[in-house]
């Protein structure tokens, strides 16, 4: 299908950007790597008046170091966060999950920022940057704003972004030395979870220090599974306590019944695969 | 809007919608029917081309976001007559039922070599998981790819891709999709 016709701007900096999106109104729609959004606009789901394509900014890609965090530039492509060294080797969850979305040829295109924005619950980015404390700065007509993700991710495909403003990065604190592991369930190859869990754990002396576990399409938004990890955080690494803690998994979660699963069933895949994650992350 | 665009070695202008897609406009307006399209999802990757050496699904760019860059579909592999070593391997171990698939699944192919040249099968099924082969034809393509790999040296994915763009100029198109 051919996508219903619209105006088409591609700003080479942040400030055209947002001025290219204010002067669009409601009907303008940012695409950053258009993974999402071309299919979307083919299947005339959308059909905004104005696309303001970010692929030209070439200041919004790339991973820097930013002290005790990492700056990752909304438009750095998953292909990208994947093989970054400061991203392996300071919040390897992020390597792990940008692994599972999609395929190598969406990741080629599609972008960390652009998942993030888009906020597809079923999206593998949101939880493991909601796990890790990650920071979204927003730029507007108005200026900088940060924004946590635990404030940031509202609803089913809608974020704290107001309508004239762009994610341009995304602070990611460092936990060097963690162990991490994604853990993704769906039925075939390329197809979006079903339920997932990111977990990155600290281990001393034989006890869980830390324990950070997000959960993916366990509701609207990404999920901090908070009972999992009060569970774990103190206690040896031991197989018992991990069984125990992924108990409390399903906790305060709201998730969906649709064709590929009932709530129920979530619930359910949700404490079994929060077990396999610690469980690896312990040993990662 | 008014995009250059450079096509198997090939310097194209024209004007396009900004609706427009890469695939459409390869296919109907350059003529490049070597790059088919086989779903209306971005699922099938039979419409996989490579824009500026890395390989995406010509129906989820568009044609306007390949303004100044540079395309490689399945149409600009050969060279003189002979055919890529990764299209050779997928002749020769018949990768293939009714072809539709074969054009972006040798194009993924290439991309994954250039990144792994010499992948398990595991890596392999791994690196065409964008790419759908509804006869289910997957084990040949499997061998196929891991033949590649043997028969080109290490790291020869993107070099035999890059072979003296001038002699593109006046070939003879192959055309690798669509079946035999």
């Amino acid at each position: 299908m051919i996508p219903a016709a619209f105006d088409y701007v591609a700003p080479t900096t942040v400030d055209e950007a947002v001025r290219a999106l204010a002067a669009g109104g409601e009907d303008a729609k940012v695409m950053a790597g258009g993974q999402s959004l071309i299919p979307v606009l083919r299947m005339r789901l959308a059909a905004p008046t104005l696309v303001v394509d970010l692929s030209g900014l070439t200041e919004l890609t790339g991973v820097h170091d930013n002290g005790d965090s990492l700056r990752i530039g909304a438009m750095t492509t998953h292909y990208e966060v994947q093989r970054d060294p400061l991203v392996r080797e300071h919040a390897r969850l992020l390597c792990l999950a940008t692994d599972t979305v999609a395929d190598p040829q969406v990741r080629h295109r599609g972008t960390f920022g652009g998942s993030l924005a888009h906020a597809d619950p079923a999206g593998d980015l949101l939880a493991p940057a909601l796990a890790l404390d990650a920071v979204m700065v927003c730029v507007g007509p108005s200026g900088t704003r940060e924004v946590p993700a635990a404030s940031f991710f509202l609803d089913y495909f809608t974020t704290a972004l107001a309508p004239d403003e762009l994610l341009t990065h995304v602070r990611v604190p460092k936990l060097t030395g963690w162990g991490a592991h994604y853990e993704k369930f769906n039925r075939v190859a390329q197809a979006w979870s079903i339920v997932a869990v990111a977990a990155a754990l600290r281990v001393s002396g034989g006890r869980i220090a830390d324990a950070r576990v997000g959960l993916t399409n366990m509701a609207g938004t990404p999920v901090r599974a908070r009972g999992v990890e009060e569970a774990l955080v103190g206690q040896p690494a031991s197989a018992e306590v991990i069984t125990t803690a992924a108990s409390h998994a399903a906790e305060g979660t709201d998730p969906a019944s649709d064709g590929n699963a009932d709530a129920e069933y979530r619930s359910h895949l949700a404490r079994v695969l929060t077990e396999r994650a610690v469980t690896a992350a312990v040993s990662a | 809007m008014r995009i250059t665009v450079t096509v198997d070695g090939m310097d194209y202008g024209d004007e396009v919608e900004p609706r427009t897609l890469l695939v459409h406009y390869l296919r109907e307006r350059l003529g490049k029917t070597g790059t088919v399209v086989g779903c209306d999802t971005s699922n099938c990757g039979a419409c996989t081309v490579h824009l500026d050496g890395h390989s995406v699904k010509s129906c989820a760019v568009l044609a306007v976001q390949a303004n100044g860059r540079e395309v490689t579909t399945i149409e600009g592999l050969a060279r003189d007559g002979q055919l890529h070593p990764v299209q050779e391997a997928f002749h020769q171990n018949h990768a293939l039922q009714c072809g539709f698939c074969t054009p972006g699944m040798i194009m993924q192919a290439i991309d994954l070599l250039a990144d792994n040249p010499d992948p398990d099968e595991d890596q392999v099924r791994h690196g065409l998981e964008g790419n759908l082969c509804r006869c289910t034809g997957y084990q040949n393509i499997v061998n196929a790819v891991r033949d590649a790999a043997h028969r080109m040296s290490p790291g020869a994915g993107p070099d035999a891709e890059r072979v003296d763009e001038t002699k593109l100029v006046g070939r003879t198109p192959m055309h690798a999709g669509g079946g035999e």
